[in-house]
């Protein structure tokens, strides 16, 4: 049986590769959320703005802007991001750090390094599966934490 | 103009975030939970994702720059290194603790509650500590 959120999830997953590919072709930019957003952290922190690009933060704006949009418009999704902010904080610097380690997340390694056949995008892609997959099970099913 | 194509790329990714259901954390632990009650969704999500840039990798194979004359990325490193293997080990740990990564992070950033910013400014300041630590026995990596 095919459930409305698989149709929602292809929809949705047919527009972020058309993002992808529409700041590929016109851009000549390889969409990774980790990157651009380090790319500002970093810019930030270098030389007081002056490498930023303005590429990246037109980019940003308008992810964080369009779906600000629409939520006003159609009304706000849940995350259902837990409250526990002790494990909000552990997640996230684990993100950070992991994602400018490995320099790309589930955009740049998963979306963008898959479909050009990427060895590194690939492995990167299996191991944080697979690391997501072993400390779900851990933290959910043997500590209860999540 | 590359600005302006730049913020449709990334209004066009944060609304296919949103209308996936890639903000809510929920489906992405649910498909992390193998375990337990599996969520496929996201498999939809990438797989959708991919599809389109199966054809615009071809397109831009054949390309020396971009539609606005920008250089093209270069081809993909081939090779593997430790700061790859345990990037992505750590960050897929995070991925699940929290079920969000920087894309939706970024995306739900103004519905997302307290909680959410807390997470994007710990994200943040992981880049940082990051930042720090390149500079010392660990740098020295590959680009993605």
């Amino acid at each position: 049986m095919i459930e409305a959120a698989w149709i929602y999830g292809l929809a949705g997953g047919l527009l972020i590769g058309c993002a992808a590919a529409l700041f590929l072709l016109v851009n000549g930019r390889i969409m990774g959320a980790s990157g651009l957003l380090g790319g500002v952290v970093d810019g930030v922190v270098n030389s007081g703005g002056r490498s930023i690009s303005a590429e990246r933060l037109a980019f940003l704006a308008g992810l964080v802007g369009v779906p600000a949009l629409i939520a006003l418009t159609f009304g706000a999704p849940q995350t259902h991001l837990t409250g526990n902010l002790v494990i909000v904080v552990i997640a996230g610097l684990a993100v950070g750090i992991g994602t400018r380690m490995a320099n790309g997340c589930t955009s740049g390694h998963g979306v963008c390094g898959i479909s050009r056949f990427s060895l590194r995008g690939i492995v990167a892609t299996l191991i944080y599966l697979g690391a997501g997959f072993a400390v779900m099970a851990v933290a959910r099913h043997l500590l209860g934490l999540i | 103009m590359r600005v302006v194509f730049a913020f449709l790329a990334g209004g066009l990714f944060g609304a296919g975030l949103l209308i996936s259901g890639m903000t809510d954390t929920t489906k992405v632990q649910g498909w992390l939970d193998l375990i337990g009650a599996w969520d496929p969704t996201l498999a939809f999500v990438l797989g959708g994702a991919i599809l389109p840039m199966l054809v615009a990798w071809r397109v831009a194979a054949a390309r020396d720059v971009s539609l606005l004359g920008a250089p093209m990325p270069g081809r993909p490193d081939p090779l593997l290194d430790k700061r790859l293997i345990a990037g992505s080990a750590l960050f897929g740990a995070g991925w699940a603790l929290a079920g969000l990564c920087p894309g939706p992070a970024m995306a739900s950033l103004s519905y997302g509650g307290v909680q959410g910013l807390v997470f994007l400014a710990a994200m943040i300041g992981g880049m940082l500590i990051w930042r720090g630590w390149s500079r010392g026995p660990l740098a020295g990596g590959r680009t993605a």
